[in-house]
């Protein structure tokens, strides 16, 4: 099956899902944003690969970090940005996701970037695209529903990557709420993909998919346990707004047999990193002297988020 | 076709430069060749100023058919405001090379004058540039279907080759 997410000539054309792509493009990604690092630092901090061309951000869903990014990594190269909050629009009056982006595109998008409360959302409007014959409109999944959520995958690899280099030696815990979580699920995919020969999740079963093995990964119940020895610890926020139901008791509880404490991190190894993709709830999933501590790389997650968002924003450019 | 020795080009390289160079001068090389280029003259001309390199492959015209394949950073280790810029390459074809490299020398700031400096011009232009300095002129310019580039052995030894596509 031909994969939407790729020209026939193998090249990216939409970015919906890290699950499925070959090796080689999340590398080539990884590898073009290394250079688009430096841009902040210079007199003129834009780069003119996307002169011209519109870029609409349309989130569904709330968004400050990921929405901001985009605009950044747009605006860095030279396109021209238009926000839209749709939760807050037309759809509220009735409109249907495709009536919506039908008008976008008659005012002469390029490139939408989209995240939907919707599990593969994205993938209509591709699908979409390509039947009505405009297929040179590229899509960003920004986050769909529960299924992915690609660029916040990758810019974790590309911070992984800056901080340990080789993928094929580390072993890697994926800590929380995985069963709400599309950050989890795109991690996952780039990580079984770029060779980490261990990945880990760690997390109550109510929080877990059933056939969460199949994904690859080794599970623990323990956090004590699931931390011994691991080299990157990915938490993931617990997702109160998702949380439908009595799956946990209380966050306080959560907090003591979840939470990321600096005794718990103790138990990975001394120069482990400790990722998380935001917003976070200190004091539910993470201790505020481990999220401010020095193996935390939260903060630069952000800023190399940009160069990765430019790395696929570009790279759509010129597949299409 | 007969190509001349490329150790030699580089050896006039510097000699045509050397008068034009201060001790404020920046050189610059494009990737790949142009920075073999730059490295060269920057030594043997003992320049105080560190090195830069660019790629250009964010600034080009072309790059949706070419691809951003093996981009590497750029580096401008000094400001670049005010001072006197030798951007250096190895072969001078269309001049859409230099076009972008003058464009992304302008996003680092704002140099008092830009020269080019250029091994070998194979003629071809199809922008209105010129190298200020050019350490020969192929008397017949290359069909568009060759490929003229530079090679550097181990030794650092230069060689320039012409393939047919």
């Amino acid at each position: 099956m031909l994969n939407p997410q790729l020209t026939q000539d193998g090249r990216l054309r939409h970015l919906l899902t890290l699950d499925g792509l070959p090796k080689s493009i999340l590398a080539e990604i990884l590898d073009i944003a290394a250079p688009f690092t430096d841009v902040a630092e210079r007199e003129v901090k834009k780069l003119p690969l996307l002169r011209g061309k519109s870029v609409f951000n349309v989130f569904f869903e709330n968004s400050t970090r990921t929405r901001t990014t985009f605009e950044i990594a747009a605006k860095r190269l030279s396109a021209d940005v238009i926000n839209l909050n749709v939760s807050t629009s037309s759809t509220s009056k009735g409109e249907t996701l495709l009536d919506t982006v039908d008008n976008l595109c008659a005012m002469g998008a390029d490139m939408f970037v989209m995240r939907h409360a919707s599990s593969g959302a994205p993938y209509l409007l591709a699908q979409h695209l390509r039947a009505t014959g405009r297929d040179h409109i590229s899509v960003v999944n920004a986050g769909d529903g529960r299924h992915a959520h690609p660029t916040q995958g990758l810019l974790d690899m590309y911070t992984i990557r800056h901080y340990k280099q080789d993928f094929t030696r580390l072993t890697v815990a994926v800590v929380g709420d995985v069963l709400h979580s599309r950050v989890a699920r795109s991690e996952i995919a780039a990580l079984t993909t770029l060779g980490v020969p261990e990945v880990r999740v760690i997390a109550p079963k109510t929080l877990l998919p059933t056939d969460v093995e199949r994904m690859g990964v080794r599970v623990f119940h323990n956090m004590e346990e699931g931390l011994k020895g691991v080299d990157v610890v990915m938490m993931l926020r617990l997702q109160n707004e998702r949380m439908q139901g009595a799956l946990l008791p209380s966050s306080q509880e959560y907090f003591k047999f979840y939470g990321l404490t600096q005794e718990k991190l103790a138990l990975a190894a001394k120069d482990a990193i400790v990722l998380h993709p935001g917003p976070m709830n200190r004091g539910v999933e993470i201790d505020s002297a481990v999220a401010d501590g020095a193996n935390a790389v939260i903060l630069p997650q952000v800023t190399f988020g940009i160069a990765v968002r430019m790395a696929v924003m570009s790279m759509l450019a010129a597949g299409n | 076709m007969n190509l001349p020795d490329a150790n030699q080009l580089r050896d006039l390289l510097v000699e045509q430069i050397r008068a034009a160079i201060k001790p404020e001068t920046l050189i610059i090389g494009i990737h790949s060749g142009g920075a073999w280029v730059a490295e060269y003259l920057h030594r043997q001309l003992g320049v105080a100023t560190p090195l830069g390199t660019l790629d250009v492959a964010f600034y080009r015209d072309d790059y949706a058919s070419r691809g951003l394949h093996k981009s590497r950073k750029s580096t401008i280790p000094v400001d670049i405001e005010g001072r006197d810029v030798i951007l250096v390459d190895d072969v001078l074809y269309s001049g859409r090379t230099t076009r972008a490299a003058l464009n992304e020398i302008f996003d680092y700031g704002r140099p008092a004058r830009v020269d080019l400096a250029v091994l070998i011009d194979r003629g071809g232009r199809q922008l209105p540039i010129a190298a200020r300095f050019c350490a020969h002129v192929l008397a017949a310019p290359l069909p568009p279907e060759s490929k003229l580039s530079l090679q550097r052995d181990d030794a650092g030894n230069f060689s320039l080759e012409v393939k047919s596509a």
